[in-house]
């Protein structure tokens, strides 16, 4: 019986796999270049998938285009919406409070969080209620080694993946990654290099934030519905995940991403009752942080992010 | 009676009034004709005062989750209150003006506790209709008798909350999930479905429902596969809806409110399952069919009372609804709100602005007459309302079984997944 499911909790673990990492990696992101923990992030991907709607439903009155085209049209409104949405977040809320202690700068990025969601669910038409989100992707069935999977699982899987080997040659291999790198070190130093420091600090917001958007895009995508509370969980389990590969390392981040969800899939599996997987992972993550209280991949100061 | 002490207030914000900047009146003289203005204002005040000794307003506390996942509904009851109390005071046969305090208990029983003692504790408002969320009505009630204040339930549809008690205050216009459920089972078993599997919300709510579907199932002779609790807020159903389709029921049996609804009908196409959808009173709402769109098609689920359409006096709530353009609709339960705040007005019509006599007039309340039909408060308070609707969703509306196409077998349940 288990085993004849056994695709369907594998599929869906990656696909929870990859929304956890991307969200991760933005808290990663954060962390890395400024040492701030912005808690609004969740939020910020929920407000993602809303803006990927509302571009959805005003495109669907006014043209007919392709639905592939529909689908890159929403998801990039999402990820400039969000990515202009964070840089001014860092602007003028996380800059101005540099100076001040981190535990200020967590409480603003929570109670914005607050803001966010509340404002979605009083503004947004109806707001309070779950909204549908448009089957965009193809759901027909392929099998691959003779499981049965879903195209638009399959395509959520990948995307997911593409986007974060995309970031992650961002910052290894580009001018601007490197300026990330180089002010993730030490911020000082890279200023007497000549790296414009609040320039890099908004775009590696914008970029994070623009990651997050992505990923409530997939997760609405997976789910076909998203509501104003989806991003609460979602944050604590990536800063979660965040954490436990080890805080300022992407790498971590998605190995994080990827352990939770693995965790709660063996939860599901395991147990006689699913509702205990939420219990079973976060359980595991704390014993890992017992075990290694910097993360999995330990932080080392001479190469962060 | 004059109240000289109410009319110092008012005088008191007049002149705040005279003071604020936007009433400053920049030319000469303008201060002298605001004190005679104000002279014969606050005269007027006190004609208005005494003439109308027994028009003052008296309050009526209504309490319901005004905010949060099942917001849709608490704003349709407050709505639907609002309604009773205008018109109530456009009917100039009525002895008392009547005023709304509308709380918002946000569906948690903690602030619901909160509230109700804010409402119960202030002795202007003398009566409630108070409540959709279960959990939060099985915790209030306490305070209300401990305030002794008369309440209503409007919407919750726990047995313990009138049954649980002796407390004369608490009375309920909606039926029990009993009757829910006895009705559910009774006629899904005779439309021929053998198995279930029971998806409920671990609030009490949806344990409520869960024990008593099966009770009744148990007893009509379905069988149930597996059962599993969720959180009220998860958004996550893979693992037991993966569960579930290995079980491979006939029908998945959700008890709970709309939001979950939503997301375990969406996903359950996901996983390709073609097992039947039926739900209960807590996701008969225009959100739940709006969220789960076209796969809300052939859901099913079931409520006490009739339809408000239906109705002698629904016709006249439902129009008398629209004329006040309220911004959103009275759902579901707007009508026992509705009938339960007109039950809370009479009384006060009949006994005066004292809770005692309110709490014994309800108490022998019998075939009352509201958009409801019928109300007969039973020794525990309970309106025993012996109809119980079925309904199920066609075309994007919820139909009454009877007069949809599915009991006429134009179309059939069995056709979820049309892949």
């Amino acid at each position: 019986m288990l085993l004849g499911s056994l695709d369907q909790y594998l599929i869906n673990g990656l696909v929870l796999g990859v929304i956890y990492a991307m969200v991760a990696v933005g808290f990663t992101l954060f962390f890395g270049v400024l040492n701030v923990i912005k808690f609004s992030h969740g939020d910020v991907l929920m407000a993602g998938a809303f803006a990927a709607l509302i571009a959805y439903i005003s495109l669907q009155n006014f043209v007919s285009i392709s639905i592939w085209m529909m689908v890159v049209i929403t998801t990039t409104f999402a990820f400039a919406a969000m990515a202009l949405f964070g840089a001014i977040v860092a602007r003028f809320l996380v800059l101005p409070l540099r100076g001040a202690p981190p535990l200020n700068t967590l409480l603003i990025t929570l109670m914005l969080g607050l803001a966010v969601r509340e404002a979605v669910r009083l503004f947004y038409p109806n707001g309070s209620n779950p909204k549908p989100f448009p089957k965009l992707l193809p759901d027909t069935d392929i099998f691959i080694f003779g499981l049965e999977i879903r195209h638009d699982s399959l395509i959520i899987i990948f995307g997911g993946l593409a986007a974060i080997c995309f970031l992650h040659l961002l910052i290894k291999k580009t001018r601007l990654g490197l300026s990330i790198q180089a002010v993730a070190q030490d911020s000082e130093t890279a200023r007497l290099m000549g790296i414009n420091f609040q320039k890099i600090v908004l775009g590696t917001f914008a970029l994070g934030s623009g990651l997050a958007a992505l990923a409530g895009v997939l997760n609405g995508l997976y789910y076909n519905e998203i509501n104003f509370s989806m991003g609460l969980l979602l944050g604590v389990v990536g800063f979660s995940s965040a954490v436990v590969g080890g805080l300022g390392s992407i790498l971590g981040a998605i190995i994080g991403g990827f352990l939770f969800a693995l965790l709660q899939t063996i939860g599901a599996i395991w147990f006689e009752v699913p509702a205990y997987k939420d219990v079973f992972a976060f359980v595991v993550i704390i014993a890992v942080m017992a075990w290694r209280p910097t993360g999995l991949l330990a932080e080392t100061k001479s190469d962060r992010v | 009676m004059c109240n000289f002490g109410s009319i110092d207030n008012k005088a008191r914000s007049a002149y705040a009034d005279r003071d604020s900047p936007v009433k400053m009146t920049p030319f000469v003289g303008g201060e002298n004709m605001l004190n005679r203005g104000f002279l014969i204002f606050s005269f007027c005040l006190l004609v208005v005062g005494c003439s109308s000794e027994d028009g003052s307003a008296v309050k009526i506390g209504f309490i319901g989750p005004l905010t949060g996942g099942v917001s849709a509904n608490g704003i349709g009851g407050r709505n639907s209150v609002d309604l009773a109390i205008k018109l109530a005071n456009a009917d100039v046969t009525k002895q008392y003006k009547y005023q709304l305090v509308a709380l918002d208990d946000e569906c948690k029983p903690n602030i619901g506790i909160q509230v109700a003692t804010k409402a119960a504790a202030d002795s202007s408002i003398l009566g409630a209709v108070a409540h959709y969320c279960s959990a939060v009505a099985v915790g209030t009630v306490d305070v209300f008798h401990k305030f002794a204040m008369p309440m209503i339930v409007w919407g919750a549809v726990l047995p313990k909350i009138t049954y649980g008690n002796d407390y004369p205050e608490v009375h309920r216009v909606n039926g029990t999930m009993i009757n829910q459920n006895d009705v559910a089972a009774k006629f899904m078993v005779d439309l021929g479905y053998k198995t279930w599997a029971i998806i409920h919300d671990t609030t009490d709510y949806g344990k409520g429902h869960d024990k008593y579907f099966t009770e009744s199932l148990e007893k009509y002779g379905g069988i149930v596969l597996g059962r599993f609790g969720v959180t009220a807020d998860q958004q996550d159903f893979n693992a037991e809806l993966t569960k579930i389709k290995a079980l491979e029921p006939d029908v998945i049996y959700f008890g709970g409110i709309t939001p979950i609804g939503v997301r375990v009908r969406t996903q359950m196409d996901r996983l390709n399952i073609p097992a039947i959808f039926q739900g209960t009173s807590g996701i008969i709402s225009d959100a739940y069919i709006e969220g789960a769109g076209t796969l809300a098609e052939g859901t099913l689920a079931f409520r006490e009372g009739d339809s408000a359409e239906r109705l002698p006096g629904g016709k006249m709530f439902l129009a008398e609804y629209d004329r006040n353009n309220y911004s959103s609709p009275p759902e579901a339960y707007g009508p026992f709100a509705f009938a339960a705040a007109n039950l809370l007005i009479d009384a006060i019509e009949s006994e005066g602005p004292d809770r005692k006599k309110i709490t014994s007039y309800l108490n022998k309340v019998r075939n009352y007459n509201s958009v409801i039909g019928k109300i007969t408060f039973d020794e525990n308070g309970q309106n025993m309302v012996p109809l119980i609707t079925r309904f199920v969703v066609q075309d994007g509306k919820w139909k009454i079984w009877e007069m949809s196409e599915y009991a006429d077998n134009i179309r059939s349940l069995n056709r979820q997944n049309p892949k």
